[in-house]
């Protein structure tokens, strides 16, 4: 293997003679040649330069853009956007973690109901579920529990608590498999040793399993918390204020479409980057104990180590 | 609590008989074991020995028989001449009274030693945090691990592991404690850390049922000495006497082949 430098890693190659290892040490080291990078790299930067100057030629008017990044009804949207976002994921990953228990059940009712559910949410376009509900009050159009409340369904169901149903009821299904994959990816003996010192079944799912389970279930929820926040556009179509819409009806009266359309984009893009700060900080918290290492440092910790070091260096 | 409780055996397995499908993996064990007494159970791979000491704290149901603990059929609540079988919240209940060490340690890996130790008190129990918490110090002391209280088990060796579970199991202060081959994922180095904690506890009377392939442990700290094999008990008696003279022929060649 060391007469082969090609298939050695790492930025240096050692070039062998066959010479007695007594002389190794004055043997020169040279850097490996990276033409094909360099070139790949100026390809890319050329790419990137004429994209920036197509954008910066075409007709966009980017003062319309900064003038709209701030204005009132878009926030008011942005902030639907992400309230809905989260009620429809609490929502979802409650439901998730009920069916995938359900679904886990012996007894064959529960894991049943607990199957339809998930055949029948996951196997219809949420857009349609999203119809559906907003139309629910032409088949149920009172709501009551018998002696104690009643409301039209109209009045309950507005198109945001349709949407928060609808999303929410669709995200469970799918988080439901999710959450199920990471339950069996905990160890029977976990099970066992939690029943072994008396504790009920309720109690070594929540306490025992879960947190287990968690770090298979969190990058997939991280993912799917960032559809849902793409999702909720949809609910534009049954009457909710989210970002998209309200982008849309400023444009409809002022034909600035393009511009608006990245006023919406920047937003989602800051909102998503946001989720993933909110990512990391939830799996290295379900990370304890997972590895005999420590956890790997925050940003923020990372940025204080560096701020330490390098008065150090200067002093 | 009776009078009869004290002369009654701790542990009372009358004819228990467990299959898996077809598989007959217990044929009608009987076996009392007293308050304060060591019993250790030897015998081959596959003849039953964990399933049965599974069926003790339910964790297998068994299919005929009847295990008491105490004054408690396991799995069931006894009103007059009828069995009512419990439901898991009651099952639970009964299981506090019983400590099991497992082969693979099954430590709770998000915890560290201190909290797997307080979880049962604390969680199930209901005891004060603070008071579990010195006892869980005390626990681990006693099992030689007092610095390693905030120690994750992965950052832990087998036989430190094995011995926060087996503090784990003590913080319930059990009646009894059932040991599963405590020491068969070990190296070899490791083992005796962990025989040596078993000893200690065995000299304060607690009650324990052993499976162990450590014939060494046996024949030292054992009161009795079961040998199973196909699902039953073939011998039992003083460790003197089943290790050193066995009867039966299939203890002989067992023991031949692990001596
Ligand atoms: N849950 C189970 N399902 C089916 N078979 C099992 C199960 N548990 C144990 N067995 C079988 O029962 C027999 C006895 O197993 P076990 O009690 O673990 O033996 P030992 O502990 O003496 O090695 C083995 O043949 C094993 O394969
Ligand atoms: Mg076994």
């Amino acid at each position: 293997m060391a007469n082969r430098p090609g298939l050695r890693d790492g930025g240096s190659q050692t070039v062998n003679r066959p010479v007695e290892p007594a002389v190794e040490a004055e043997l020169l080291t040279l850097p490996r040649k990276r033409y094909g990078e360099l070139a790949g790299a100026l390809a890319v930067l050329a790419v990137l330069a004429w994209l920036a100057m197509s954008l910066a030629n075409a007709a966009i008017d980017w003062g319309v853009v900064r003038d709209h990044l701030t204005v009132d009804v878009l926030l008011r949207g942005l902030g639907t956007t992400i309230i809905l976002t989260i009620v429809a994921m609490v929502l979802g990953v409650i439901l998730g973690v009920v069916v995938a228990v359900m679904r886990l059940s012996h007894s064959p009712v529960t894991s049943t109901v607990g199957w339809l559910y998930v055949w029948v949410f996951r196997g219809t376009p949420v857009y349609l579920q999203l119809l559906a509900w907003f139309n629910i009050a032409l088949i149920f159009p009172y709501l009551q529990i018998p002696g104690i409340w009643g409301a039209r369904t109209v009045d309950v169901v507005t198109p945001f608590v349709a949407a928060a149903i609808g999303l929410g009821l669709n995200q469970g299904a799918y988080t439901s498999e999710v959450v199920r994959a990471g339950i069996l990816s905990v160890d029977e003996g976990q099970t066992e040793a939690a029943y072994a010192i008396g504790m009920t079944r309720l109690r070594t799912m929540r306490r025992i399993v879960l947190p287990q389970a968690m770090r298979v279930i969190l990058p997939p929820i991280g993912n799917e918390t960032i559809g849902m926040l793409k999702t909720t556009s949809l609910a534009s179509a049954i009457g909710v204020s989210e970002i998209l819409s309200e982008a849309q009806h400023i444009y409809f009266v002022n034909n600035r479409i393009m511009e608006l359309l990245i006023v919406c984009a920047v937003w989602y893009l800051a909102a998503v980057s946001l989720l993933s700060v909110v990512q990391f900080y939830l799996e290295r918290h379900f990370a304890k104990g997972s590895s005999s290492r420590s956890l790997p440092d925050t940003p923020v910790q990372r940025l204080r180590k560096a701020i330490t070091s390098g008065k150090q260096a200067r002093r | 609590m009776t009078t009869t409780t004290n002369q009654r055996p701790l542990v009372r397995a009358e004819s228990v008989h467990k299959h898996f499908g077809d598989l007959e993996v217990l044929r009608g064990i009987s076996l009392d074991v007293s308050r304060g007494e060591v019993v250790c159970l030897l015998g081959p791979s596959g003849s039953g020995k964990s399933t049965f000491l599974r069926c003790i704290n339910h964790l297998e149901q068994v299919n005929a028989g009847r295990i008491w603990v105490g004054d408690e059929v396991i799995g069931y609540r006894q009103q007059g001449d009828r069995l009512h079988e419990l439901n898991h919240r009651a099952i639970a209940r009964q299981r506090r009274r019983i400590g099991m060490v497992f082969q693979k340690f099954n430590l709770f890996p998000h915890m560290t030693a201190l909290e797997n130790v307080i979880e049962g008190p604390v969680g199930v129990q209901g005891v004060p945090k603070a008071q579990a918490v010195a006892r869980a110090k005390t626990l681990l002391t006693r099992v030689g691990l007092g610095n390693k209280e905030n120690a994750y088990p992965r950052q832990l060796s087998g036989g430190q592991q094995q011995r926060v579970a087996i503090a784990r199991a003590l913080a319930m202060e059990p009646e009894l404690m059932l040991f599963d081959e405590p020491t068969s994922a070990l190296d070899p180095e490791l083992v005796g850390e962990v025989l040596d904690v078993m000893k200690d506890l065995a000299q304060t009377g607690l009650t324990m049922i052993v499976v162990t392939h450590e014939i060494g442990f046996a024949r030292e700290v054992a009161d009795r000495v079961a040998f199973m094999d196909g699902g039953e008990i073939l011998e039992i008696g003083p460790p003197s006497q089943v290790l050193g003279d066995p009867q039966h022929p299939r203890t002989r060649s067992f023991l031949s082949r692990v001596l």
